[in-house]
């Protein structure tokens, strides 16, 4: 034979195969292959490196902006280009994240976000377009913002939205502030608003603004609003009602007509918080329950993505009732059917009682081409798919889970695009928490926790019509071996996670002592 | 459909195990009246990608983009380059996809990126503390405004005549909610800024004197003067930046007195998307960082000693302080606030201050070269990338006749100030670092044909 | 020294007209960690039931109530550097303000030592 090794590679697996031993040393790096520290910015960069390559310029002689001048350059440290793409990559993969697994966070509507979204937003014609432009060089900007408004007021059966809301809290404050606008109008006082007690926390602290004080209302045993204790309470101090349905413990509000025309005979306003449209969309139009307001999250229902907290959408469908006083800029079509915006210019004319502009510029285009070309992609037939599917899968959880998890309302009858748990017939000392810490060692982001209120330690699970049967099997397989670890008193539970790049951070400390930016 | 992974043998396999018969028992709480018997009437039925994206291909062909044509446009909307790995880096599915950081230990991501942002940010400002970003300048404009009314428990703002115009209406809009009092008239065609008119409406009653710096018309305000009178009154100065290339070059507002700093990030990272999403920033003084709005991340370290990071003082915020809350949203510009941070560190500080020469540098040829057009005036004594010209006639008619002709020349103050016939004659122009010698002829020719 | 407790599980010392106010060990124990506290300023005028204080931790904040009427002499300058004597030391280190009581007849609706015991052992 030939020389049989002349690299002085040998290959032979059973040495290297033989140890099944957890080996745990440290490196020298102090990264693990593929777990990947990262140092910021300031520890790495430094301010004269820089990334870009742009020319010099002279300042000028006696250039007016002398006195103004800064006397060094701000002390901002940068990177080239490969040590920049290198910082944020590794630091992208200490993230959890849709594309990598499931966000069973009730009222998150953690769906898929479609690629093609991504691709026609960065069209020039979208993404390099001014806002101040003239009219006659953006009729495209202005007839994609008409499309997806006509879509919205189809799809909710309602008369008029507002467009220009920057996120879903932004919504919300838009369609109260509308209330108030109509109850001024009418120079009628009113200055309590009805909310249940399973309600949002940004439900009073929008109210609260607009100078409204918060009365709760009761809910009844199957969970949902208690309409006498509503019906009772009504009055003419009572400026209206801000519900949530499918409410927050996942259930659809049987009494929503009977509970808009009692507060709408009684002089009061309905604003319906519409972070759940995702279980009805296309199956119910909240129209047709009689509701003078509500704001939907583009960034729930239609796809755009969360991008680690925002940005968002939130536009808000009126009633006819409440249509005058949307805020500027408000889309319109004229008799044409060409679309535009009205602006301060024009309001006294075209939009008098408006009560007035919420933000700069003419509202999120970049989450309006996204959420329009989802809308086209699933049209009426597949949006109508996606409140079933979502539904399917929430029940499909809960009755998968029900043996081992307590749920307090599986009795009364099925949930709708969320599915809730509580802690009772957990081990002593053992809480939501555990299970929630646990689940990202099984490699999920943990469910909602610890909201609604009305239940102790609450999980509020929603999957989304984007997962899977095989992908909510092997969810439901992780929850129910979590379930059963913290209900036979499981300790190891306690130090969860034990395998995340961190481990539980000390939010005392980051409170107590607030260290909020790099110093040097 | 693509985006819808059940199939219908799983759907009637999961109906089984739930114990229904069809999935509209599972809608039987739905009263049967508000029951869509099938797809919502009068809309379209689902499409393929390649129908979609012809049909918004179309839409995206009826407008003219900003690199098309010669383009010379700002008024608190900024066209600069962003370097090509700042959109790849953002398109990471971690990035796009993830959620808020409420479960730190599988977000150091994001956290990370967010105390590396607030640091950047207080840096620019001069400030010691920024917060994780705001919807957009506007709404931090009004922020700061709420914030100062909070800390000197005073209720009457005194905004600068150059506050930008859509801000303006956007605070105004808000105090009528709250009761503030709002002090504003519209600006002057004039060289300068009226520094001693914002001086003199300052009294014991001021909660803050709110200057936008450079300003609408792109001067630049004395904010140490301003800083100074406000002090003596009791009051705080709010600086609002539009263009944060400008902190480049001139004194970053912190350093000359300014307590709280706002501004608009859309320049750095995040490009023009017709008016949204965009990305508000906020910077205060450390003492007052109990009464800042929005989200805030913080350091800390783990169970096993590594450094890490978390939100933080949570209980300023809606969903804990409920109707007693700082403000109620709910939100950052999370992935613009990304873009931003990318953008930031590729320039660095020197970086930061050559774009910043640069940009000067072709405001100041844009405006000798325009100056030289029959009839047309240069208003500013000074400006950064953004000047103000008067023409000899109504500049709004002349920017549509310029549009017609294929240049993008700028934006008229009527767009702007419908209302004050005085100011019928401005034009805005700015001028960045994409500007080149070509698109400042071609803006020459243009305002000299349409001014003939 | 007499210490009277409310229900919403204030202390409070009389020592003539001085009251010093403090939350319980059962309430700093609900708590959790405590991150912070919003105290009031000296000449604040406070009617009994009024909210003066508020104690944060990392995901709540708590309303401290007054438990009689009176105004504000000083507050625990202590607790700004250390928020966490209000969970080590809450019943002496860790009170959170003193008033002058205008209505000592209020302090007959409080509870004794043994009746508060009693209540929280209900709870």
């Amino acid at each position: 034979m030939n020389a049989p090794n002349q690299s002085g590679w040998r290959p032979e697996m059973t040495s290297a195969m033989g140890s099944a031993e957890v080996y745990d040393a440290p490196t020298a790096s102090g990264d693990r292959a593929l777990m990947l520290e990262e140092p910021l910015i300031f520890e790495l960069g430094r301010p004269g490196t820089c990334g870009v390559d742009i020319d010099e310029a002279d300042m000028g002689a006696s250039d007016a902006l002398a006195p103004f001048l800064r006397k060094a350059a701000p002390a901002l440290p940068g990177l080239s280009e490969p040590e920049t793409v290198r910082h944020y990559t590794r630091l992208s993969r200490q993230n959890y994240a849709i594309d990598l697994g499931p966000f069973p966070l009730g009222s998150c509507t953690m769906k898929h976000n479609p690629r093609l979204n991504e691709k026609v937003a960065r069209l020039p014609g979208f993404a390099d377009v001014h806002p101040l432009a003239p009219q006659q060089a953006v009729r495209g900007a202005l007839e994609t913002i008409a499309q997806l408004a006509d879509w919205l007021m189809a799809l909710t059966g309602m008369a008029a939205v507002a467009m220009s809301p920057k996120a879903g809290a932004h919504g919300e404050l838009c369609g109260v502030l509308c209330i108030k606008a109509a109850l001024q109008a009418r120079g009628d006082d009113r200055r309590i608003m009805l909310v249940p007690e399973s309600a949002h926390g940004t439900n009073p602290a929008t109210a609260a603004f607009a100078g409204f004080a918060i009365e709760n209302i009761p809910a009844t045993p199957e969970g949902r609003v208690d309409l006498a204790a509503l019906t009772a309470r009504l009055g003419p101090d009572i400026a209206g009602v801000m519900i949530t349905n499918p409410n927050t413990c996942g259930l659809f509000e049987r009494d929503m007509k009977a509970i808009a025309d009692a507060v709408q005979a009684a002089g009061g306003y309905v604003y319906c918080d519409g972070a759940n449209f995702n279980a009805i969309v296309g199956k119910v139009r909240p129209g047709d329950l009689g509701i003078d307001a509500m704001h939907i999250n583009l960034h729930k229902t239609f796809s755009t993505p969360h991008g680690g907290g925002g940005p968002g959408s939130g536009p808000v469908v009126l009633s006819a009732a409440l249509a005058p006083f949307a805020p500027l800029p408000f889309v319109t079509r004229d008799a044409d059917g060409a679309a535009r915006l009205i602006e301060e210019e024009h309001a006294l004319e075209d939009h008098p009682s408006t009560f007035g502009r919420m933000a700069a510029f003419n509202g999120q285009m970049g989450m309006f081409t996204r959420a329009l070309t989802y809308i086209l992609s699933h049209g009426a037939d597949g949006l109508r798919q996606v409140a079933e599917d979502a539904v399917l899968n929430a029940n499909y959880v809960l009755a998968s889970l029900k043996d081992v998890l307590d749920a307090p309302f599986a009795a009364s009858g099925p949930c709708m695009h969320e599915a809730l748990f509580s802690d009772a017939g957990l081990a002593e000392g053992f809480s939501t928490l555990d299970i929630a810490k646990g689940l990202i060692d099984e490699g999920f982001h943990p469910m909602t926790v610890y909201f609604p209120l009305v239940v102790h330690g609450a999980m509020l699970v929603e999957p989304t019509e984007t997962e899977s049967k095989a992908g909510l099997d092997r969810f439901i397989g992780s929850l129910r071996s979590l379930a059963e670890r913290a209900r036979a008193g499981d300790e190891s539970l306690k130090s969860a996670p034990h395998y995340a790049p961190r481990r539980r951070l000390d939010e005392t400390l980051a409170a107590r002592k607030p260290v909020l930016g790099w110093r040097d | 459909m693509r985006y819808l992974p059940l199939t219908p043998a799983e759907r009637g396999e999961m109906l089984g195990v739930i114990g229904a018969a069809m999935i509209d028992d599972l809608f039987a709480d739905v009263p049967v009246e508000a029951r869509l018997p099938g797809p919502v009437p009068g809309l379209p039925m689902h499409a393929s990608e390649m129908a979609v994206e012809r049909h918004m291909s179309a839409l995206a062909a009826k407008n003219i983009s900003a690199g098309s044509a010669p383009f010379f446009l700002g008024a608190g909307a900024y066209r600069h380059h962003i370097p090509a790995s700042v959109d790849h880096l953002i398109q990471r599915g971690e990035f796009l996809t993830a959620y808020t950081p409420y479960q730190p230990e599988i977000a150091q991501g994001t956290l990370q990126v967010l105390f590396e942002f607030q640091s950047q940010v207080a840096r620019l400002f001069g400030v010691e503390v920024a917060n994780a970003s705001m919807y957009d300048g506007s709404t931090a404009c009004w922020e700061a405004v709420a914030m100062a009314a909070r800390v000197t428990r005073r209720k009457k703002a005194v905004l600068c005549r150059g506050l930008h115009p859509h801000y303006v209406s956007t605070v105004r809009t808000m105090a009528k909610f709250t009761g503030d009092v709002i002090d504003w008239r519209a600006p002057k065609l004039e060289a300068e800024p009226d520094t001693a008119g914002v001086i003199a409406a300052i009294d014991g009653e001021t909660s803050c004197v709110v200057v936008q710096y450079p300003d609408i018309l792109g001067r630049i305000p004395d904010l140490a003067a301003i800083a100074e009178a406000a002090h003596a009154a009791g009051a705080l100065l709010v600086a609002v930046v539009t263009e944060p290339v400008s902190l480049g070059l001139i004194e970053a507002p912190g350093n000359l007195g300014a307590d709280i700093v706002v501004g608009e990030g859309q320049a750095l990272g995040v490009g023009l998307q017709f008016g949204g999403p965009y990305l508000g920033l906020f910077g205060c003084r450390e003492k007052y960082v109990r009464q800042m709005p929005g989200r805030l991340c913080g350091q800390t370290v783990d169970a096993e000693g590594k450094r890490g990071f978390v939100l933080t003082l949570s209980t300023r915020e809606q969903h804990i302080r409920r109707e007693k809350a700082t403000s109620n949203i709910c939100t950052n510009a999370g992935l613009c606030a990304l873009a931003f941070s990318i953008h930031m560190t590729l320039l660095g500080g020197e970086g930061l201050a050559r774009l910043a020469r640069l940009n000067h540098a072709r405001a100041r040829a844009a405006a000798a070269r325009l100056a030289e057009v029959p009839g047309v005036k240069l208003v500013n004594r000074a400006f950064f990338n953004e000047f103000a010209l008067e023409l000899p006639a109504d500049a709004r008619e002349a920017v549509r006749h310029m549009a017609d002709r294929g240049v993008l020349g700028g934006v008229s103050l009527g767009r702007l100030y419908p209302e004050e016939a005085a100011l019928g004659h401005g034009l805005l122009v700015t001028a960045t670092e994409c500007t080149t010698d070509e698109d400042i002829e071609a803006l020459s020719a243009a305002l000299e044909g349409v001014l003939a | 020294m007499p210490r009277y407790f409310t229900q919403d599980h204030e202390w409070i010392d009389v020592d003539g007209d001085v009251g010093t106010v403090g939350i319980t060990d059962y309430a700093q124990g609900q708590l959790g960690d405590i991150t912070f506290v919003e105290l009031p300023e000296a000449g604040a005028a406070l009617a009994k039931g009024d909210a003066p204080c508020v104690v944060d931790s990392v995901k709540a904040a708590s309303d401290v109530y007054a438990p009689v009427s009176g105004t504000v002499t000083e507050a625990n300058a202590a607790l700004a550097d250390e928020p966490e004597l209000v969970n080590s030391d809450p019943e002496a280190g860790g009170w959170l303000f003193r008033l002058t009581l205008s209505d000592a007849g209020e302090l007959s609706g409080l509870m004794d030592r043994a009746a508060y015991d009693a209540y929280i052992a209900e709870l």
